[in-house]
């Protein structure tokens, strides 16, 4: 007990929460900026302030009360069906962004610098979604297998990087950048070919994925988040597990901490490169069987949609701890849930939300920018 | 020390399409034109046997692999560039011949189009360049041509003035490139995720702008005047290049000032050879008095102006108006280019006209009908670029200190 309250009072933790408060802060000026209220009030600014500054609070409060709403409980609206949606959803958002996440932060420990969550998520995507749209078994069997098939179409994507990197040295950031690319590309021919795509159909989409593919609901047909979210639970305390108390884990820790120690104590280094990028990559397979299988059920060119930029926020904001992935990836599934109503109901843009992400990860990466704009004091021997 | 045989055998494996595209050569000609409305004397449009250009190619590639082995082999070299360079253009002209056998092939059109998607990268390349080669790797291209896009329709609209257009583009430009020297330099932040942050920043605050102030009065804050083009007396009235080449917008003459500017400074002055000491070594060149964080913030920031010019391009040389993520992924492509071009100028300025034909290809294909996929064009940067970092083609490594924060002890 004690080393969890010291931990959330450390400086680390008190950190990551005044980055997120700045970031938002930030985005609140942003949508002030923009609010017609307070560019009208601007004008007689000097006439009457008290306008200017109530036309602010106005904006930006609406703004992020619309936010909450559409994320975690909205209280304006009648039923109670209606009222919990917003949590259910922001659940929905979590699950791939979560999944997604796990993987990188598998490949970050390992002092793998993996940006090729969007390929593998569509890697994994393509491979879920031809067993579940062309075979036709019963569900026991479809499910798994339509799952499997994802996660090993996302492991062999990110192997083939691993391998890369391991035969001929090849710079893991610049491989899956292209390859990022490359699948997108790939994933956009094959939508117009027989391959994918819907038969009789003009625009590139598949068939949809036939029911005993899908994840089961969780909720019920009112709600959308499915049983992928319990997977990703799930998946959160496999890979805690799999880091911390496996051996294979110890190796890929081990390869992250310092490379030439490990090849000294007699780790395979290019079959450790090999493993951790399948594991990550299986990890955004999995999410991509999370979205074809769960929330799209149709595939298309936007599977990956932004999740693939979300997984590295995540990582990164969770410190490459699954727990703290975890919590990461519900705030980043709250926020695009959010996001929606905000756009909705106060017509702020969505693309507010990726300012704000953004803003978080610069302020968390830079310890003395935030201390400096909160004037904490230096810690002394501290971490960072 | 042995050479290693690489490039020769990749050649003589890639050779195999040269003959598999002369054994099954299309029997039809090929009908090159070459006329615009500018030259002074047209050229006619002639005609040529797709078999016959198909098999001089291939005794081409043949030679120039026979080149290349004896080079490595017997003289125990590396294989020059040209030998590659010419495999390269044989290679290519004949897969062209071969797609437009039986049609027209419009080649000064296609050069052009090629150009205009190539000026950006080019851009792009540079900025990644003068980053990289002082340590400070780049990813945030992207961010720094779209901000100078915006900044230049936006400038350019309420002042109704081209050249403030192009000035905010290089403030807007430099001004990201130096977020990621602060975050790089002084807050030792990894240099990957600062890039990869920027990227997406600088994507959601043009979005968020353009939704809100830009549409709020399309009039005053998008409709920026555009450039006209300029045509150089004698030199555009050359055939095929000259109206490529010499009847552009300025900022496609400035594009062609930074390249040669880029590759004089970095090579033949000595604020270059500092950039470079800096790029590959900084404890040394700190040790011998140069300043490392002062020629790391000037060199990102003036490729991070440059990136800013190249946006400037996508709306003031062509389009006008800004549009949402209209740089659509092009700071990404001119990072191919860059490595691909091996962090040299000239060659990054090649690589990213190569690609900007690849890109330009699905439109000339489109038009005669072919049905080869546009997709595998359009991946030709990125698959070529994995090609050169797997080293398969010769070994490709950057500046040794890129992407490492320099601490001063």
């Amino acid at each position: 007990m004690n080393k969890v309250m010291k931990e959330i009072f450390s400086a680390s933790t008190l950190n990551t929460v005044l980055a997120v408060v700045a970031s938002f802060v930030f985005g609140g000026v942003l949508i002030a900026f923009a609010n017609e209220n307070v560019q009208v009030a601007a004008g007689y600014l000097f006439a009457r302030p008290a306008d200017f500054f109530m036309a602010i609070w106005n904006s930006v409060f609406g703004a992020y009360d619309a936010l909450f709403r559409g994320a975690v409980f909205n209280y304006k609206l009648d039923g109670i069906v209606a009222m919990v949606k917003p949590i259910t959803e922001t659940l929905a958002y979590a699950t791939p962004i979560t999944l997604s996440g796990l993987g990188l932060a598998v490949a970050f420990r390992s002092g793998l610098f993996n940006i090729g969550a969007p390929g593998q998520i569509m890697f994994g995507a393509m491979f879920a979604g031809w067993i579940g749209i062309n075979l036709d078994l019963p569900f026991y069997i479809h499910f798994p297998i339509a799952v499997i098939a994802g996660v090993i179409g996302g492991a062999l994507f990110g192997a083939l990087v691993g391998f890369l990197r391991a035969t001929t040295g090849a710079n893991e950031v610049i491989v899956t950048i292209m390859f990022n690319y490359i699948a997108a590309l790939l994933l956009g021919w094959l939508l117009k070919t027989p391959v994918l795509q819907a038969p009789g159909a003009v625009n590139p989409i598949s068939a949809a994925v036939s029911d005993s593919a899908k994840y089961p609901l969780l909720f019920g047909e009112q709600f959308r988040v499915h049983t992928g979210f319990v997977m990703m639970l799930l998946a959160v305390v496999a890979v805690w597990w799999f880091l911390n108390r496996s051996s294979i884990g110890f190796q890929f820790r081990a390869l992250g901490h310092n490379p030439n120690a490990a090849k000294t104590a007699g780790i395979n280094i290019g079959l450790t490169f090999v493993l951790v990028m399948a594991v990550s990559g299986a990890l955004s397979g999995l999410a991509g069987t999370t979205q074809i299988l769960g929330t799209e059920k149709f595939l298309t060119t936007g599977v990956a949609a932004s999740y693939g930029f979300d997984a590295i926020t995540v990582a990164l904001l969770g410190r490459n701890n699954p727990w703290g992935v975890l919590v990461a990836g519900i705030l980043f599934g709250g926020l695009r849930a959010g996001a929606v109503t905000m756009q909705a109901s106060q017509g702020v843009p969505i693309d507010i939300v990726l300012v704000v992400q953004s803003m978080i990860v610069l302020f968390i990466a830079a310890p003395p920018l935030v201390r400096a704009m909160f004037r904490l004091k230096a810690q002394k021997g501290g971490a960072q | 020390m042995k050479q290693s045989k690489r490039t020769p055998l990749a050649l003589a494996i890639l050779s195999f399409v040269g003959l598999w595209l002369w054994l099954t050569a299309p029997t039809q000609v090929t009908t090159i034109q070459t006329t615009t409305d500018t030259d002074i004397f047209a050229l006619p449009s002639f005609g040529v046997a797709a078999s016959l250009i198909a098999a001089v190619a291939y005794a081409i590639l043949l030679v120039t692999t026979a080149v290349s082995a004896w080079w490595v082999i017997k003289l125990n070299h590396k294989t020059p560039r040209w030998v590659v360079l010419t495999f390269g253009i044989a290679l290519v002209l004949t897969i062209l011949v071969d797609l437009f056998a039986g049609k027209t092939m419009p080649i000064t059109s296609l050069l052009q189009g090629s150009l205009a998607l190539a000026v950006p990268l080019i851009f792009g390349s540079l900025a990644g360049v003068l980053s990289e080669r002082v340590g400070i790797v780049n990813i945030a291209i992207d961010s720094q041509l779209l901000a100078g896009a915006f900044v230049s329709a936006f400038v350019a609209s309420i002042s109704d003035n081209l050249y403030a257009g192009l000035l905010g583009a290089v403030i807007a430009g430099a001004l990201v490139s130096w977020v990621l020297a602060v975050f790089s330099i002084k807050y030792i932040v990894d240099q990957i995720i600062v890039g990869v942050v920027l990227n997406v920043l600088i994507v959601g605050l043009t979005n968020f702008l353009f939704s809100t102030l830009l549409v709020s009065d399309i009039a005053a804050f998008n409709q920026p005047p555009r450039f006209e083009k300029i045509l150089v007396p004698l030199l555009g009235q050359i055939p095929v290049i000259g109206p490529v080449l010499f009847n552009q917008t300025l900022i496609v003459y400035l594009m062609y000032l930074a390249v040669a500017g880029v590759f004089i400074a970095l090579f033949k002055t000595r604020w270059g050879l500092r950039v470079r000491a800096v790029g590959e070594y900084p404890k040394a060149a700190d040790t011998v008095g140069i300043k490392v964080f002062q020629t790391r913030y000037i060199s990102v920031m003036i490729g991070g102006a440059l990136a800013g010019l190249g946006g400037s391009f996508f709306t003031l040389g062509q389009v006008g108006a800004f549009g949402k993520e209209m740089t659509n992924g092009a700071g990404y492509i001119a990072l191919a280019a860059l490595i691909f071009g091996r962090w040299n100028p000239i060659y990054a300025a090649l690589a990213a006209l190569l690609f900007g034909f690849a890109q330009n290809l699905q439109y000339g294909l489109a038009i005669i009908g072919s049905d080869v996929p546009s997709e595998f064009l359009l991946m030709l940067p990125y698959a070529l670029t994995v090609v050169a970092v797997a080293g398969l083609v010769g070994k490709v490594t950057g500046p040794a200190a890129a992407g490492k924060a320099y601490i001063k002890s």
